[in-house]
This record gives C-alpha cells, sequence and structure tokens, in this order.
C-alpha cells in the first residue's frame, strides 16, 4: 500500500472503532458527547505503558482498561442525569480531561506527547475486527435486546424488570472502552499524541457517524464511517467544499432518513431485489 | 495595568469589571441556548454558527464602507434569517422523530456554516473595522473601554426584553405552554408552528447580536469564533439553571469572571480545566443550577 492509502486506512480505522464507542451509549438512547476524552485517556495511557517498556499489545490493553475504568467512573454519577444534562456532562467530562493533559508537563502539555512503539495497519485491522465482533455479539444476547428496548422506551422496559441504570451504565463504559482502544491505536499508528486533537470535533463525528449509519443494527456504524469517511477523502480536490457538503448530507439525512443510511427495513428489502 | 503602582486591589476590581463586560455577551448566547432548551428540550448547536454570521456579516459590510447602523441591521436580518431556515429543518419537517435527530441537524448547520465562512474569510482571525475602535474611560484607577460597556448594557436591555416577551405577551404564553406540553397547547388553539418560529427567530437574533457586540468589543472575528463562545454559553447556561432567562445572566457573569481571574491570576491554560470543573460537577451536584430550571417558563401557567 502507498504511503497515502496506509494514512487513510488508518484514520479509517480509528473512525470506525469511535464510531462504536458512540454507538454503544446511543443504542441505548444516550447521546455521549465524552468519546474524545475517552480516546484521550486510552490514547495516552497506552502511551505512557509502553514508554515504560511495556509490549504494544499490553499497552494498548492497558488503554482500554484504563478508558474502561474511567468511563464506569464517569457512568455512575453521570447517568444520574439524563437526556440533555447527560449530554453536556460529557462534553464537560471530555474538556476537562483534555484541558487537564494540555497542563501536565510530564505528558508533553502544550507541546504534545512521542510515543514509542509503532502499530501498522495489519494489528489495526485486527483491533477493529475484535471490537466489530464483540458489537455483533452483544446485538445477539439479551444485554443487546435490552439497549434497544431501552432506546425504544426506557420506563416500559422497567416495568419488564430490567434494571435500566445497569444497562445504560454497562452501555456507556463499554463504549469508553471502544474509545480507550480508538485512542491507543491512533497513539501508536501516529506516534505522537496532542491534548487539542481530543476535542469536541472529534467526539461529535463519532456521534455523526454512528447516527448518520443508523443505530437499528450493529453495522450501522461501520457504514457511517465508512461512508463519511472516505467520500470527503475522494472530493480532497475540492478543498474546503467537501466539508460544506458533509453539512449539507448531515441536514438532508436526518430529513430524509432519520434512522440513518442502513436501517433494518433495508436489510430486508435487501434479498427481495434480488430475487426479483 | 500591571506596572502602575495603584496596588492589588485595583487591579482586581479592574479584571472583575473586565469579566463582567465579557459576561454579557456570553449571556446573551447562555440565553439562546437556553431558550431552545426551555421550550423544545431540545440543545440547539447551530447557534454558535449564528453567532459567528452575526459578527462576520457585519464586520464585511463594515469593511465595505457601511455604516454601523446598516452592518447591524443587516447582519441581524442574515442571522433572523438563518435561524428560521433551521427552524425548518430542526423542528418543523421532523415532528415525531428521535430526539437526537434536530441535534445532528443543528451540528449539520454549524459545519455548513462554519466552513462557507472559512472558504469566503479564510482561517485567520480577521480585524473588525468598528468605527468605535477601542476608545476608553478612565474611572478612579480603572479603565473602560467604552464599547464594551456600551454592548453589556445592549445585552442588559434584550435580556430584559426577552423577559418581558416571555412573560407579557401572546407569544410568550404560547412558548410557555409548549413548554409545559406541545400536544396540550396545540389542543387549546395555540399555533405551535408559528409560535416556534417566533422562539427560533428570538433566539437566533439574540445570538447574531451577540456576535456583533464581541466584534465591537474585542475587534476581531473568525470563522471558529462562536465555537468557544458556545461552549462558555452553555456552561453559563447550566449554572444558573437550563431555561431560566436570569440565570443565564447570572451564570455568564460568573463563568466569565472566574474565567477572566483564571487568566490573569493562573494561566490561560487553566481556563478551560477550571470552567468545566465547574460545570462538570454542577451538572452532578445540582443539575437544577444556581436559580432552578425551566422555572420562569413554566412556574407562570
Amino acid at each position: 500500500m502507498s504511503g497515502y492509502a496506509t494514512q487513510i486506512a488508518a484514520i479509517l480505522i480509528v473512525n470506525i472503532v469511535a464510531a462504536y464507542a458512540a454507538y454503544m451509549p446511543l443504542a441505548c438512547g444516550q447521546l455521549n458527547l465524552g468519546t474524545a476524552g475517552f480516546m484521550a485517556i486510552g490514547g495516552y495511557a497506552s502511551a505512557v505503558l509502553s514508554a515504560h517498556g511495556l509490549g504494544l499489545l499490553v499497552s494498548i490493553l492497558g488503554g482500554a482498561a484504563a478508558a474502561t475504568v474511567a468511563g464506569l467512573l464517569v457512568s455512575i454519577p453521570v447517568l444520574r442525569a439524563r437526556g440533555i444534562y447527560l449530554t453536556i456532562a460529557t462534553l464537560a467530562f471530555s474538556e476537562v480531561i483534555a484541558a487537564i493533559l494540555l497542563n501536565v508537563d510530564s505528558l508533553g502539555g502544550a507541546s504534545g506527547l512521542v510515543v514509542n512503539d509503532h502499530i501498522g495497519v495489519g494489528p489495526m485491522l485486527v483491533a477493529m475486527t475484535i471490537v466489530l465482533i464483540v458489537v455483533a455479539w452483544f446485538s445477539r444476547t439479551r444485554f443487546g435486546l435490552c439497549l434497544t428496548a431501552v432506546r425504544n422506551d426506557g420506563r416500559g422496559t422497567a416495568v419488564f424488570g430490567v434494571s435500566v441504570r445497569r444497562v445504560e451504565v454497562s452501555a456507556l463504559t463499554i463504549g469508553a472502552g471502544f474509545a480507550g482502544v480508538a485512542g491507543a491505536i491512533y497513539a501508536h499508528q501516529f506516534n505522537y499524541l496532542e491534548a487539542q486533537h481530543f476535542n469536541v470535533l472529534l467526539s461529535t463525528y463519532a456521534v455523526l457517524f454512528a447516527l448518520l449509519g443508523g443505530l437499528q443494527t450493529p453495522l450501522g456504524p461501520l457504514i457511517g464511517a465508512l461512508v463519511f469517511t472516505l467520500v470527503p477523502e475522494l472530493l480532497r480536490s475540492t478543498d474546503q467544499w467537501r466539508y460544506v457538503g458533509f453539512g449539507v448530507c448531515i441536514i438532508l439525512l436526518m430529513l430524509l432518513r432519520p434512522e440513518g443510511l442502513l436501517t433494518r427495513q433495508l436489510i430486508h428489502r435487501l434479498p427481495r431485489w434480488k430475487t426479483a | 495595568m500591571k506596572h502602575e503602582p495603584v496596588g492589588v486591589r485595583f487591579m482586581l476590581l479592574q479584571q472583575v469589571t473586565n469579566g463582567l463586560l465579557l459576561g454579557g455577551i456570553y449571556a446573551l448566547v447562555a440565553l439562546s441556548f437556553s431558550l431552545t432548551i426551555g421550550i423544545l428540550n431540545f440543545l440547539n448547536f447551530s447557534i454558535p454558527a449564528l453567532f459567528m454570521l452575526g459578527g462576520v456579516v457585519s464586520c464585511a459590510l463594515l469593511a465595505k464602507g457601511f455604516g454601523i447602523g446598516l452592518a447591524v441591521l443587516v447582519a441581524l436580518v442574515v442571522t433572523g434569517f438563518v435561524s428560521l431556515v433551521i427552524e425548518r429543518f430542526t423542528f418543523r419537517w421532523l415532528k415525531n422523530s428521535d430526539s437526537h435527530i434536530p441535534l445532528v441537524s443543528s451540528l449539520g448547520f454549524l459545519i455548513l456554516f462554519e466552513n462557507l465562512v472559512l472558504i469566503y474569510f479564510g482561517s485567520d482571525a480577521v480585524g473588525y473595522p468598528s468605527p468605535f475602535g477601542g476608545a476608553s474611560v478612565r474611572v478612579e484607577h480603572m479603565l473602560i473601554s467604552l464599547p464594551r460597556l456600551a454592548s453589556f448594557a445592549i445585552s442588559l436591555v434584550l435580556i430584559v426584553a426577552c423577559y418581558l416577551v416571555i412573560t407579557r405577551t401572546k407569544l410568550g404564553r404560547g412558548l410557555r405552554s409548549i413548554a409545559e406540553s406541545s400536544i396540550v397547547s396545540e389542543m387549546l388553539g395555540v399555533d405551535v408552528g408559528r409560535t416556534v418560529s417566533g422562539m427560533y427567530l428570538i433566539s437566533g437574533l439574540l445570538a447574531g447580536m451577540g456576535g456583533v457586540l464581541f466584534g465591537i468589543s474585542y475587534l476581531q472575528v473568525s470563522w471558529d469564533m462562536g465555537s468557544e463562545v458556545a461552549l462558555k454559553g452553555i456552561s453559563a447556561m447550566v449554572l444558573g439553571g437550563m431555561g431560566n432567562i436570569w440565570g443565564a445572566l447570572l451564570g455568564a457573569l460568573i463563568i466569565a469572571v472566574v474565567e477572566v481571574l483564571t487568566i490573569s491570576y493562573v494561566s490561560s491554560e487553566a481556563v478551560n480545566v477550571v470552567v468545566y470543573s465547574v460545570l462538570l460537577v454542577l451538572i452532578l451536584v445540582m443539575p437544577n443550577g444556581l436559580l432552578g430550571d425551566r422555572a420562569i417558563l413554566v412556574e407562570r401557567m
């Protein structure tokens, strides 16, 4: 693969994993705008571990674990807040993490942190596949069913004896873990971390990928991240206009296909087209 | 100021004044957010774009040699019109959909307008050719910028006007009933579409005026001027209580003073740590804010 193709593939993989990080809480109806914060925790934790001489795999797992723990610690108090409050709380959390990292000189501060170990696109693909398999497996379990049920009708689900709070905490925590993986592979691919990179825009894009792809199926975020990473890249010659196009796409898509690109209905209709 | 032998007390007083004057602009943005949250329970991410449009459009007209009055008027017409277009895409044509959808649409508008302005204006901050410049007066030992003082006064007037519209007019009564329940108010004869349009118009004009005043006060506009101010505005709104008009003002003044004091006594990098930690703790410990949320909108029904 050429340098350019490798770069695009790496960005795409990070975006896909980040999209799943945003997807997990969204699947049970919570809008988490803190994905960037959890990615930062994963990235920096993994960088510190590998700087202490640990192997690549252990570092990445450590980064994911750090983000998961952070997710659990955050979700328990944060989930007392609901709806719009939850969104703002996660946003604030993410900003606090980025702002703290910017001020800690031992982690590079404003000048950034150089990361040791390098990860190729191959192992990144493996990490992404594992995330995908985990999500696909969840969607077939009782937990996956609970996620959808809570998203559609939280109170109704509670009536059937499901602990809504436990489902929500788990979803946010698992999502944070995925964000940790995304941050860690990002750190080792680009070998450089900058606190400013982990801003609201990054969280926003992760959420957009998941919502534009669609929440109804576990493949939605993959499609969303794929389309909305590659299409702007193909339109690169048009420079800034591609972002204008991106904005227009978002608005029109929300108007015409509010359930996202890939819906269950679409999947049901696919075989019929083939036979017809 | 630091080199003048006026003592620590005057420097503190000067910084607090600077903070309060900045707070007026934050208050307009906070109120703009607060209205859509209080009434539709919708976090409107296109508000930073409207704020930016207000500043950039008036700046472009001033640079072309038009008078300040005309420039502000056109800027407000543009932001008001854009806000009504956004209303179509985030409310009117989207009824009965998932609550995330309008938020995502408004993000689409933010990305759209920021990049349109980026194409025409470039990525660098542009000097705002204000006819008032940086005029200032000296009160005791403090230096007070006149444009900022005037902006603060205009902000206060607009907030009071907004309060009167919400509490005293037919539009306001309609809005408060929609905040309570959109379905019931429609049954009781409130024209929900027009009333909500009115709210978008008010919220767009507040944000646009905020952008104009920001340009006049700080003599600089850029394509991304909205985002940073919007985050402060959201913090201010939560601090004061979401959907509460006076809460937006109080929260904005506190956030702005804290910001200015942190910059001058700690460091400019520490600002975000302090402001967002305060926001995070508040939303966890007292999510209703200092003055209670949605109080003014719903209480007087």
